[in-house]
């Protein structure tokens, strides 16, 4: 029994190390995520955006708090320019209780989001597009009715501190799609809360 | 007494327990390990205050610290926590009797250190990097319980 209990732990252990999920160049998923209003999103729902910028982050996350305000930023300069901003919350509420879709709406209130703020309560958006931490951007960019991934990683350089950012890694990436030129680089990596699986 | 004695005498033993948290950058946080050119298991755990998973892998660390401090192998714990939050690391350390030594990496750009750790590694804690004699051992982005980190550490120890 004991070894049998062994073997299965080192197989999950090898599982949740494999990390799947997108590369620059892959094309991605749509998906059809409820959000906090209660309607569900997808990105078909976008007739005339020209790509996005799909932020999977959460409520609790210290990270993901100090990028809350300049997540918000993007959607306001890129919305209208074709690169709207759909954030998403993989997290699994039984493992971070603030993680939670009643948290979720009342953050969204408080800080007046001007995007969707969906739930992948499957997580299965998260494990497709290759999602591991909070926040982790994926920049998508619409080609006929594909959605081509440009540019997968962090939001800038400086979590800490956003006056002292030297790199807005998704700023450029959007900025240089929307110019017609290639994006570079087109990922990055940044510390942040690894999403909570369900178990 | 004077007020300068009775501080000296309040901090005396403050000072012999607290383990203090030293703020270094990348380069810094090499020497504590990658560098070392030596037979000694260097296990460097980066970990965060607020990260739940981390702080409850903590002990396991602090038990293997404990099982091998005759046996070569030394704990290096790297708080990921801001630099402002400094003063909220410490009282963890304190409180928990973390280490030492306990590091705070702060200032560099993180999309470049971290493929430095681990070309694998996508940045989410907890994460683990072993080097011995100069050279990475091993690394691993998730968890630990006792069992496994046990286990590994003996197997890297030989």
């Amino acid at each position: 029994m004991k070894k049998i209990m062994f073997i299965s732990a080192a197989i999950i252990a090898l599982c949740s190390f494999t990390i799947t999920g997108y590369n620059v160049g892959d094309k991605a998923t749509d998906f059809k995520l409820k959000n906090i209003d209660g309607k569900m999103v997808s990105m078909a729902d976008y007739k005339d955006a020209k790509g996005f910028i799909v932020v999977f982050t959460c409520n609790h996350c210290p990270f993901a708090k100090a990028y809350e305000d300049r997540i918000i930023a993007l959607n306001a300069k890129y919305a209208t320019k074709g690169y709207p901003v759909i954030a998403i919350n993989p997290n699994d509420p039984n493992a971070v209780a603030e993680d939670n879709y009643t948290t979720m709406q009342q953050r969204a209130k408080a800080k007046n989001y001007s995007f969707p703020y969906l739930v992948d309560s499957t997580q299965n958006i998260a494990h497709t597009y290759g999602a591991t931490r909070t926040p982790h951007v994926f920049v998508l960019q619409k080609s006929g009715s594909d959605f081509l991934v440009k540019y997968i990683g962090a939001i800038d350089d400086n979590s800490d501190d956003a006056t002292a950012v030297k790199d807005k890694y998704v700023e450029n990436a959007v900025d240089n799609l929307l110019a017609g030129k290639a994006v570079n680089p087109t990922s990055t990596k940044a510390i942040g809360c690894g999403i909570k699986w369900k178990s | 007494m004077s007020i300068k004695k009775a501080c000296i005498l309040l901090l005396f033993p403050v000072l012999l327990i607290s383990n203090k948290v030293t703020v270094v950058n990348f380069e810094q946080l090499q020497n504590y390990a990658a560098n070392k050119n030596n037979d000694t298991l260097y296990v460097v755990n980066f970990w965060a205050t607020w990260c739940d998973p981390c702080v409850k892998e903590l002990p396991a660390f602090q038990q293997e610290s404990k099982k091998y401090a005759a046996n070569k192998v030394k704990i290096i714990y790297v708080s990921l926590n801001s630099g402002k939050e400094l003063n909220k690391v410490q009282d963890f350390v304190d409180s928990h009797k973390l280490g030492p030594p306990v590091l705070l990496l702060s200032g560099d750009n993180p999309n470049v250190w971290i493929n430095k750790v681990d070309t694998s590694w996508s940045g989410a804690i907890p994460a683990t990097v072993m080097y011995k004699s100069g050279k990475k051992v091993y690394f691993r982005e998730g968890d630990f319980t006792s069992e496994s980190l046990d286990k590994i550490i003996q197997s890297k120890n030989k």
